[in-house]
C-alpha cells in the first residue's frame, strides 16, 4: 500500500527529509519502523529499540502495534516538548 | 472555546477580559502562562524556535480541551500556543479556564497543561552559546500527565 510519511524536529534533521511517499507491504506501525530501520545509518540509529520516538497515524498518536490503513499519513517524531 | 496556534504574542489580560465580558455566570477564571527562560540544562538560552505539526496540533489541542470538558463543568476555555522564534521572557502558551467555582477551574487548567506537555506535537530548539540543540522530553512531564489517568 501507499503511505505518506512525515518526520519532525530532530528526526527530520537527522534523516534529512521532511516527507516522503512510501510503498509499504507490512501491516503495523512497528512493521513500518522496521522497514525504515533497514535503511541503516541514521535510520537504524534513531529508530533502534529503546530509542524514544512517537508515531502518529492520520494525526493521532498510536502504539506501535497499530494497523496502518491504506493511504495513511504517518508521522514519526521525538517525544514532544511544547508548553 | 478558543484554541489557537499562532506566531504573534498574546495578552493574558485581554484574553481573560474577552472571556468574562458580558457574562455574569462565571465565578472563577484560572489561568497559566508559560514563558521562555534564559537558561536550561546548565546553559544560557539566547532564543528558542517552536516547531509543530500543522493539522495534528490543532486536533490534539481540541482533543485535550474536550477531555477537560468531559471531566469538569467548564464555562469556557482559551488555549493559545505560539510557534516560531521566541526570546527569553516571551510568552509561549496561555491556558485560561472559566468555571462556576475555583476547584474545577484550577484542576482543568493544570490538566490541560499536563496533557499538552505530553500529547501536543510541539518541539523546542534552543540557541545556546554552545550551538543549537533540541530540547529533550522530561520524565517529570510524563509523570505529571500520568496523574490524570489519561486514556
Amino acid at each position: 500500500m501507499k503511505l505518506r510519511v512525515l518526520y519532525f524536529a530532530r528526526l527530520r534533521e537527522r534523516f534529512g527529509v521532511a516527507e516522503e511517499a512510501l510503498d509499504f507491504s507490512g501491516a503495523t506501525a512497528a512493521d513500518l519502523v522496521a522497514q525504515l530501520r533497514s535503511r541503516g545509518d541514521v535510520w537504524a540509529e534513531e529508530l533502534a529499540a529503546g530509542k524514544a520516538f512517537r508515531v502518529a497515524v492520520n494525526q493521532s498518536l498510536v502504539a506501535l502495534d497499530a494497523t496502518l490503513p491504506e493511504h495513511a499519513e504517518v508521522a514519526i517524531f521525538p517525544p514532544v516538548t511544547g508548553g | 472555546m478558543k484554541i489557537v496556534v499562532q506566531s504573534e504574542v498574546f495578552d493574558l489580560g485581554a484574553e481573560v477580559e474577552a472571556m468574562r465580558r458580558g457574562r455574569t455566570d462565571i465565578g472563577a477564571i484560572a489561568s497559566f502562562v508559560g514563558l521562555a527562560r534564559d537558561h536550561n540544562a546548565g546553559s544560557g538560552v539566547q532564543a528558542m524556535t517552536l516547531e509543530h505539526y500543522p493539522g495534528m496540533t490543532e486536533k490534539a489541542l481540541a482533543a485535550l480541551v474536550e477531555e477537560a470538558k468531559s471531566r469538569w463543568t467548564l464555562l469556557d476555555v482559551t488555549l493559545i500556543h505560539r510557534v516560531g522564534r521566541l526570546l527569553p521572557g516571551d510568552p509561549i502558551v496561555l491556558v485560561a479556564v472559566a468555571g462556576q467555582h475555583r476547584g474545577e477551574a484550577f484542576a482543568a487548567c493544570e490538566f490541560i497543561m499536563d496533557y499538552l506537555k505530553t500529547r501536543a506535537p510541539f518541539w523546542k530548539k534552543e540557541e545556546t552559546p554552545e550551538g543549537e540543540r533540541w530540547v529533550d522530553a522530561r520524565a517529570s512531564d510524563d509523570a505529571a500527565a500520568a496523574r490524570w489517568n489519561l486514556p
